[in-house]
């Protein structure tokens, strides 16, 4: 394996690329020693309106696309753009977009996970008129690591980006074509060998990181650690098991969840929704305008309102558009009881460890959208994910006798929150009595809070510390893949008519392969035509643990297997007669960027990488 | 710190030239000045020669001194911060309403949004701290030399230092100022430009 780490790097920079916001942090290498990193954020220069540039610590994850009259050009220049136009990234596409959504593209990274899309197709904005040339998710996402490249050498021309350890993160539920996806982004933006990291394991390093060599007090071997990481756009979930080897503890990450686009700014739109209807029953109508500004002013209220336990109504004023500030605007106020009702109640209700989220069939011509979470309880998915887990542990040394037959869902001893929600700690608060509630259920001891999280950073810096500890410099978090995965193969049955032969799953790569491991499919070879791409179905599980590669699967539980986007083998015709057939063997292997890879490998010892198909829907939607 | 840190721009030297020109013919007290401070267009004859840069040797007896510059403050900077307190605080739309005609909570719910920006542009570009640690109401002695600038003294001021005197302020001093930075062509004029919807 290459060494794909730049060994002469001044600096570990850590990236969160995030639905909403993205931000850099950074470790000094030569600085930093055993478990004290000295650690930076880089303030992110970006206009913040036409002709101004502001440095600010996050960087708003939005691109806007100017009508060519809207801005002057010498006013979308950059500090390193040589007063040429840049890309209209950050703050000022926010709010510009704000008031011209038909050119703002928002939330691309949940585009570029999402199954049904073509993700290099220029689809983004979704409701753009023809004469706005859209972009793809991809690009619009290499936008931005673009822009924060370009920060980092303003700021540091003394220490290059392209010469620095440089770690994206991405949530834990992302496929493996989303990981690769958005590895392929960085490259495009100028990375050389970006490494992945998922966000709840940054989360976890960035609290090891802060708690500075006391967090071995805080958890000790046998805890199970969950990450509860809710996002703007994206509630993510993990499990990290903390196991002691040769007297040392060491982390180890169990189960991931799955992609759930549920977070603080759905929180935000139901709260403006519910005091639009309050204005409209009084006969007040606000227009496109005033409900982003009503949807700003209720995220204001919501903080204030879930931060101070005492307050029982937080006023809201809806501005005036027009230059009569105190005529035109819009009074009004949020209510403590309307708050615990849409937002704790709504978001957070308290539910038994059986509950589910709720699934309604989606109607037969669905637009192609954002496929948000149909049930809004955050948890009841937590529920179905810890229940779906229940068995996380049980190959792990040290936690086979903790196994119990008779827990309905895996019971975790300790609580990592991470996301701008949780800055409130009622909310904190009522996810953790509810998780207690059910551990109480079932006789089990009450979870802790690990305390001293930074909500906002704390994924940037993790990613930041992730890259210093992978130089040997501090605790690292273990675990390998959190997902299994097979491929489709018809099985051999004889043919009955009007009915498609039934397929086996052949299990490619286990569960749990580390960085850097490869895999070689034994006995199963394939015949690929030469010069014809050979497609199959594919699918992930994130509870088969004991599955090992070879292992065909005759049938599966109804939520074991998730089909994912076909994979694609296609044997390029050189030096070859098309038509030929080559037997090849499938290769899995783990990168040391963190995403996997299925090769095909012939009997002379060639490669072909096969490729996730990023461009149309799974068969079974 | 005799000479301007910033020289005005060519724009804001032509805008300071016009409000000098029409203020000079509408006023007569600054008229006065201008002719008399021998930065700006010399009337009649001076007695004495403008130092001139390349400091000619002066005919006129050496002790009278030469009178020290006004630093021009640069009107970008000033127009930025007018710029981001009406994007974040609509506080030109609220000091240019006539107030009269409102009832007193409806200036309270402007009001809010005012307060709500204006700490917000406080808090985002300057990091402004008190100049004295002191609770107000102490009493606090100031030592020989203090720095007179950041202490006001008011009331019995007699005798000399050390002065003792009871607090009623705190002061602000601001310790750090992070205006955004601006491209070469931005007017910095437009605080709020206007808004059209298609």
């Amino acid at each position: 394996m290459n060494d794909i780490t730049n060994t002469d790097a001044r600096y570990a920079i850590g990236i969160d690329l995030g639905t909403t916001h993205s931000a850099l942090s950074y470790v000094d290498l030569q600085a930093s020693d055993g478990e004290k990193a000295d650690q930076g954020v880089l303030p992110v220069p970006q206009l913040s309106s036409p002709g101004t540039v502001e440095a600010l610590p996050l960087l708003p994850s939005f691109l806007y696309l100017p009508h060519p009259d809207e801005m002057a050009p010498g006013e979308l220049a950059l500090p390193w753009s040589n007063g040429q136009p840049a890309p209209v990234v950050g703050e000022m596409a926010r709010l510009r977009g704000a008031g011209t959504p038909i050119r703002l593209v928002s939330s691309a990274k949940s585009w570029l996970s999402h199954p049904s899309v073509d993700r290099r197709a220029a689809i983004l904005p979704q409701d753009a008129p023809a004469e706005v040339e859209r972009v793809s998710p991809l690009t619009a996402s290499t936008r931005y690591l673009e822009h924060i490249r370009q920060a980092w050498n303003a700021a540091h021309p003394e220490a290059p980006f392209d010469q620095q350890a440089v770690t994206v993160t991405i949530p834990a539920s992302f496929d493996p074509a989303a990981r690769e996806l958005t590895a392929e982004a960085a490259r495009n933006a100028g990375y050389h060998n970006p490494t992945l990291l998922e966000e709840p394991q940054a989360a976890l390093y960035s609290w090891i990181e802060g708690s500075g060599g006391g967090w071995r007090k805080q958890v000790k071997a046998g805890d199970i650690v969950l990450v509860v990481d809710v996002g703007g756009g994206t509630s993510d979930f993990s499990l990290i098991a903390i196991l002691e080897r040769e007297g040392k503890l060491e982390p180890h990450r169990v189960a991931v969840g799955d992609h759930i686009l549920l977070g603080g700014d759905n929180m935000d739109l139901a709260l403006a929704h519910l005091v639009a209807r309050k204005l409209q029953a009084n006969g007040t109508q606000l227009d496109a305008w005033q409900m982003r500004a009503l949807t700003y002013a209720c995220r204001g209220a919501k903080e204030h309102l879930l931060a101070d336990a005492n307050a029982t109504t937080w006023p809201i004023v809806v501005p005036s558009r027009g230059s009569k500030l105190i005529g035109g605007s819009i009074r009004t106020e949020l209510t403590r009881e309307e708050v615990t009702a849409f937002i704790t109640d709504g978001f957070f209700p308290r539910v038994e460890a059986s509950a589910r989220p709720a699934t309604r069939t989606r109607a037969g011509l669905t637009q192609v959208g954002l496929p948000y979470a149909q049930d809004a309880a955050i948890t009841r998915h937590l529920a179905a994910f810890l229940g779906r887990q229940a068995g996380a542990t049980a190959e792990l040394e040290g936690f086979s006798g903790n196994v119990n037959p008779e827990h309905t869902f895996l019971h975790p001893s300790a609580v990592l929150f991470n996301g701008g929600v949780f800055k409130s700690d009622i909310l904190a608060r009522r996810m953790l009595d509810t998780i207690n509630d059910w551990l109480y259920m079932e006789g089990a001891p009450a979870a802790r809070m690990l305390e001293g999280a930074d909500l906002d950073l704390a994924v940037a810096r993790g990613a930041a510390y992730y890259g210093y500890a992978r130089r040997g410099g501090g605790v690292r978090i273990r675990g390998g893949t959190a997902r299994s995965y097979y491929v489709g193969v018809e099985s051999s049955m004889p043919a009955i008519p009007g009915m498609e032969p039934p397929i086996t799953a052949l299990c490619v790569a286990p569960f749990g392969m580390e960085e850097g491991s490869e895999l070689e499919l034994p006995g199963q070879e394939f015949g690929l035509v030469v010069g014809e791409p050979v497609v199959f179905r594919f699918f992930g599980s994130s509870t088969r643990r004991q599955d090992r590669i070879g292992d065909v699967l005759e049938f599966w539980g109804p939520d074991e297997l998730q089909e994912l986007n076909e994979i694609q083998a296609d044997l390029p015709a050189e030096g070859r007669t098309p038509g030929d057939v080559v037997q090849v063997k499938l290769h899995a292997l783990v990168l040391e960027t963190g995403t996997l890879e299925l090769a095909a490998v012939s009997r002379e010892g060639q490669r072909w990488k096969v490729e996730f198909d990023v461009r149309s829907a799974p068969n079974a939607q | 710190m005799s000479q301007p840190t910033q020289l005005p721009s060519f724009l804001s030297r032509l805008s300071l030239a016009f409000g000098a020109f029409f203020k000079t013919l509408g006023d007569a007290q600054y008229a006065a000045r201008i002719r008399d401070d021998q930065v700006g267009p010399i009337a009649a004859p001076a007695p004495t020669p403008t130092p001139a840069p390349a400091a000619a040797p002066a005919p006129a007896p050496a002790p009278a001194p030469a009178p020290a510059p006004l630093r021009i403050a640069t009107p970008d900077a000033a127009l930025q911060l007018l710029g981001l307190l009406q994007r974040e605080a609509r506080l030109i739309d609220f000091a240019n309403e006539n107030i009269t005609v409102y009832a007193d909570a409806d200036i309270g719910a402007a009001a809010r949004l005012v307060h709500e920006g204006c700490a917000r542009v406080l808090r985002e570009h300057f990091t402004i701290a008190p100049v004295r640690g002191e609770l107000e109401g102490a009493r606090v002695t100031l030592a020989e030399g203090f720095d007179a600038a950041s202490v006001r003294l008011t009331g019995n001021v007699v005798g000399k230092a050390p002065f003792t005197g009871t607090l009623s302020h705190r002061g602000w001093k601001a310790t750090d100022v992070r205006l955004p930075q601006l491209a070469e062509q931005h007017d910095a004029r437009i605080i709020a430009p206007a808004e059209v919807e298609l």
